[in-house]
């Protein structure tokens, strides 16, 4: 009976029939309507993989331009070491994160923003103040736009991890109603279809039997009755009784 | 399905893996955080030749796992390439991990973890 899926354990009724045939439905418009949302998602998808792609390679001139505008701010301060004065002063941060989410067919990707406080008060107001104040001011700048080009880029990698986990599961949904939940409600069907017409057909067969039973002994008593008829009426009508016979007649009794 | 707003709602700062001149540079844009006292816990952590790998391991547990504050790991990619199982082994989508070129290791798209995966999804 089964082949290849196997079939659910159910009593093969017509109410089941009905089940199934309501649940084989379900999942074919479910399968369509992954199958859309799976698409949809990886259309996506590749567009932000090469976004990242693009946002990769842009941030390696970033960080280049950035690197190099520090190489000019150690020169102008010269020997004083100002790494150690920066690692020094740092107590807040004045760059900041917030997280918003935007929704693609149901799923949300989570998406970095970046601000800055101004509550938080400047931590190298004095870096550079001897000399190089010009220098370490573009720097930062640089290096603002560079974190900034980062955190973009944070935000595609995160809606991109996000995104292959959720295709991941969809596309296993997808998989998994087609490969097993309708072709195992298709057996179903069929099990209880061909079920049912065995019914059918053990019912005729009954019947016909039954039937036959009947005729069978219809016939008998028609037989019997007809002997029985024959008995009494002494064979009247066929042949008349010898009369004048040489057989005795039955003594009569009053 | 997706990570529940928990799970990056209070996520604000960034964190740095880096060389010395990365981390500075990073900390000037203003990056750099410390937390209140008595434990201050600083968001960066500077790695020249003497540093151990198992100091770079912890820094990247501490700012992956244990602190549910850091959006963003901002990691050297030659920093990276030490502690490469780990960075591969981690496949969260919080925080989000960046390879970051460094002034004497220009950025080499083949070594990105998240590049590699890229790679591997179209058959490349």
């Amino acid at each position: 009976m089964s082949s290849g899926a196997g079939r659910e354990a159910v009593f093969p009724t017509r109410q089941s029939l009905g089940l199934m045939k309501s649940k084989l439905k379900g999942a074919e418009t479910g399968h369509s309507l992954l199958k859309r949302k799976s698409e949809a998602l990886t259309k996506r998808f590749r567009e932000i993989t090469r976004r990242i792609d693009e946002a990769k390679r842009k941030m390696g001139r970033v960080m280049q331009i950035a690197a190099f505008s520090l190489a000019e701010v150690t020169y102008a301060v010269g020997g004083s070491n100002i790494t150690y004065q920066i690692q020094e002063s740092v107590k807040s941060a004045r760059f900041r994160l917030r997280t918003k989410q935007e929704n693609v067919s149901g799923v949300f990707l989570p998406q970095f923003e970046s601000f800055s406080t101004n509550d938080a008060k400047d931590d190298f107001g004095l870096t550079g103040l001897g000399k190089g104040g010009q220098q370490v001011q573009r720097c930062r700048e640089t290096y603002r736009r560079a974190v900034e080009t980062l955190v973009e880029l944070a935000s595609l990698q995160t809606a991109f991890v996000t995104l292959d986990e959720v295709i991941k599961v969809v596309n296993r949904r997808v998989n998994a109603i087609e490969h097993v939940i309708i072709p195992r409600t298709e057996n179903t069907i069929k099990y209880i279809n061909s079920e049912l017409d065995e019914m059918d057909r053990e019912e005729f067969y009954r019947l016909k039997k039954v039937s036959n039973k009947k005729q069978r002994d219809q016939a008998a008593t028609d037989k019997e009755l007809q002997r029985q008829r024959k008995k009494t009426d002494g064979g009247a009508d066929d042949e008349p009784p010898d009369v004048l016979g040489t057989q005795e007649d039955d003594d009569v009794i009053f | 399905m997706a990570a529940p707003p928990s799970a990056y709602k209070d996520r604000q700062f960034l964190a740095v893996i880096g060389d010395e001149d990365s981390v500075t540079g990073l900390l000037l844009a203003g990056v750099g955080h410390v937390t209140e006292p008595p434990d201050s816990q600083r968001n960066f952590l500077i790695v020249d030749q003497k540093t151990e790998a198992s100091q770079i391991e912890q820094a990247f547990t501490r700012f992956t796992r244990e602190r549910k504050d850091i959006g963003i790991l901002l990691i050297n990619q030659h920093v990276a390439e030490k502690i490469r199982y780990k960075v591969d082994s981690f496949t969260e989508a919080f925080p989000a991990i960046l390879e970051i070129p460094s002034k004497d290791h220009p950025y080499d798209p083949e070594k990105d973890s998240v590049l590699r995966r890229v790679r591997r999804l179209f058959g490349e």
